[in-house]
């Protein structure tokens, strides 16, 4: 609880509208054109625009996924897919306009920057405002930068791997993703480099009936590490906003990768996100995920364990207030021997919100001697908020080890009892039992982001009594 | 001095069953009670009534305490004015620890902030003196621990949030003899001219090395004998059935 005798976060910081004050936007909708002319308002090369538009017949061709929540609010025709902000790539935050610099100051981007990160990506809009690495990880090979420039400077790298680990024609989104993506960071980490601090990229949707598309796109060598952490938040609209990012995480052989997240949309966002890392032998990676803002969420990470004895382990927490469907999970995909996941999930539902935790399972013939395990566990604040579980569990070899446990709890009424009469209020006493459930998660989270997390706690258990 | 605790005609029960049937008791500054009785007599249900439990309604009477009505006042505002109550079963609450927990409570309670260094310099103190192992104040509150452990937390918890009326409500029960002995010598650094103690037990022992003022006999939802620390001896010796013949 130390963390949260820091100040509260007031909410209005996510919610600070700036004027939707772009420098293009484009027109409205989802046409050949409109793909074209964003492939030409960002000089494309030729190959690019080619995957746009291939892109563009996958998504018309694919149908909207039946299962899950309802999408069918989602009308690309009302959606701008590119929105570039007034500002180009800056390395200094005192040449990002004051608008756009003052949202990421009161995100407290800049601040976290100088104390405990070793670079620093912002997005804004359509496009990446600001990004900048230490000089020492420059000297050390490694590369941290926007994906178009990523794009222009190492066409071969990009060409190699972009949708190469999420195939376009994974999901209708997906293909949408790559017909109109924009912005996002690209990162490489050379064999045996090891980042101590983190890397981090922060998206931020200022404007309204438009869509994020960023993509990542991580490259960490044999025996690298690296901890990266990507921050996302919107103020709140009336209309639908659409975030449909892309997440390519390459982790080879030996190397680390931690991925941690902290989404905090606002409840008119469609956040259907895609992640997927493929780890090589002895390759780990970790995900660690805060999935709080959203109306919709339909995001499922998975880790692609390609080499023996590659691991993973999912921990993520989803809480889901009045109107928001967050529909979360994680997959495993177990292709070599050996190899091992633990997935720890769970979920906070009030006031009518509904978590469900869908996740997939699969271990292949070939991954004789594998580990799996999961707890998901979901917490409902009262009688009317909705909380499911629909796991997919896939064995194809009876040489593992596999467990999966599912626990569903109230707070009780003992309980908050027994905290009052220590002098905590009821919203104290529900505060801190969400806190206290939310702890194994929290704690793996970088700190400011712990702290984050406890104040969105708090920020949503607010007038969440009587 | 003033009354700490006035509860007069006190009826209260569960749903829609009336255990206390006129509760009256009081009790100053300095003084520890005892509250003794079978099995359903109300006991329980009146250490919850004076902390107001939902769970409980009241139905006729009022409790003062420190001169102000708190009959119908929420229960972390009672607790905030200076009552605690020790639980039978103390709830376990996951993720959050010792530490944060007395630290947050007792934020609660004084309105102060707390200093942590000299808090857990207070804590590491308090539970030597209850021979508690030092881990525990970084453990998930209650979570794990055995049935003394817990009852001892609820004793560290008195003392670190220092109330002007204690209820221990059962507190010695299903404890060993030196697990006793520790909660007593709880009481007994707890205890000064200032505050009181109201203890609910079955069992004699936890007496014998506290010095009592009075002892109720509750029967059936009402106190029906009030004497010295001799009445508990004889209940000890003869059990209830002549008070029960009083009703």
């Amino acid at each position: 609880m130390a963390k949260t005798q820091l100040d509260e976060v007031n909410r209005n910081i996510y919610d600070i509208k700036n004027k939707d004050n772009y420098d293009y936007k484009i027109k409205k909708g989802l046409t050949k054109e409109i793909v074209e002319e964003i492939s030409k308002q960002k000089n494309d090369p030729d190959w690019m625009r080619e995957i746009r538009l291939k892109a563009l017949e996958t998504y018309n061709k694919l149908e909207m996924p039946t299962w899950g929540p309802d999408l069918s609010e989602l009308n690309m025709d009302e959606i701008a897919t590119y929105v570039r902000p007034k500002s180009k790539l800056n390395s200094s935050w005192d040449d990002v306009p004051d608008d756009i610099k003052n949202t990421f100051d009161k995100l407290g981007i800049p601040e976290a920057e100088k104390t405990s990160l070793a670079g620093v990506g912002a997005q804004y809009d359509s496009e990446v405002v600001y990004h900048s690495m230490k000089d020492e990880l420059l000297k050390q090979g490694v590369i941290y930068t926007d994906m178009e420039t990523a794009v222009r400077e190492y066409p071969d790298l990009v060409k190699n791997h972009f949708m190469k680990c999420v195939p376009i024609s994974d999901h209708k989104f997906v293909a949408l993703h790559a017909a109109v993506w924009s912005g996002g960071s690209f990162v490489y980490v050379p064999k045996g480099v090891k980042l101590d601090m983190p890397l981090q990229s922060y998206f931020r949707l200022n404007s309204p009936e438009s869509g994020q598309f960023e993509h990542t796109l991580i490259i960490v060598e044999e025996g690298a590490s690296l901890h990266f952490i990507e921050g996302c938040s919107a103020p709140k609209y009336n209309k639908v906003n659409l975030h449909a990012g892309c997440v390519e995480l390459y982790v080879k052989d030996n190397a680390y990768l931690r991925y941690s997240t902290i989404e905090n949309w606002s409840k008119n966002m469609l956040n259907l996100n895609t992640k997927k890392a493929i780890c090589g032998k002895n390759a780990q990676v970790d995900w660690v995920s805060g999935s709080f803002g959203s109306r919709i969420s339909m995001l499922y990470p998975m880790s692609i364990l390609n080499g023996e004895g590659a691991k993973t382990e999912f921990t993520g927490i989803s809480f889901a207030g009045k109107g928001q469907n967050l529909d979360n999970g994680f997959k495993a995909i177990h292709n070599a021997p050996n190899t091992s996941s633990v997935v720890n999930a769970k979920s906070i539902s009030k006031n009518g919100g509904k978590c469900t935790y869908r996740s997939l399972i699969r271990i292949t013939e070939n991954a004789k001697g594998s580990k799996s395990s999961v707890s998901c566990e979901s917490l409902m604040l009262d009688d009317f908020s909705v909380s499911d579980t629909v796991p997919t569990n896939d064995i194809r070899t009876d040489d593992v080890e596999f467990s999966h446990e599912a626990k569903i709890g109230k707070i009780s009424d003992k309980t908050i009892f027994y905290l009052m009469s220590r002098g905590l209020s009821e919203e104290d006493a529900k505060a801190m039992i969400v806190r206290g459930f939310a702890y194994p998660i929290s704690k793996e989270l970088p700190v400011e982001y712990a702290v984050e997390m406890n104040n969105l706690i708090n920020l949503e258990l607010e007038g969440a009594i009587g | 001095m003033g009354n700490l605790l006035e509860i007069k005609n006190l009826h209260a029960g569960v749903e829609d069953k009336e255990i206390l049937k006129g509760v009256n008791l009081t009790i100053k500054p300095g003084e520890i009670h005892v509250i003794m009785g079978p099995n359903g007599s109300g006991k329980t249900t009146t250490a919850n009534a004076i902390l107001n439990n939902p769970q409980y309604k009241k139905t006729e009477g009022t409790i003062i305490f420190d001169g102000k009505d708190i009959t119908n006042k929420s229960t972390d505002e009672i607790a905030r004015r200076g009552v605690f109550m020790s639980f039978q079963l103390p709830e376990e609450i996951p993720g959050v620890s010792v530490t944060n927990f007395l630290k947050y409570a007792k934020n609660k309670v004084t309105g102060k902030p707390v200093k942590i260094f000299e808090f857990k310099k207070e804590l590491a103190k308090y539970m030597e003196e209850l021979n508690m192992n030092a881990k525990n104040m970084d453990r998930s509150l209650n979570v794990g621990f055995s049935g003394g452990e817990k009852k001892k937390n609820e004793i560290l918890q008195m003392l670190v949030l220092n109330p002007k009326l204690a209820i221990l409500d059962e507190t010695d029960s299903g404890l060993d003899v030196d697990a006793i002995k520790t909660v007593s010598k709880g009481i007994e650094m707890f205890k000064n001219g200032n505050n009181a103690v109201l203890i609910i037990t079955h069992n004699t022992k936890i007496l014998h090395n506290l010095k009592v003022d009075y002892v109720h006999i509750f029967v059936d939802g009402k106190i029906v004998k009030t004497g010295k620390q001799a009445l508990a001896k004889e209940i000890e010796e003869n059990g209830y059935s002549k008070y029960k013949n009083l009703i």
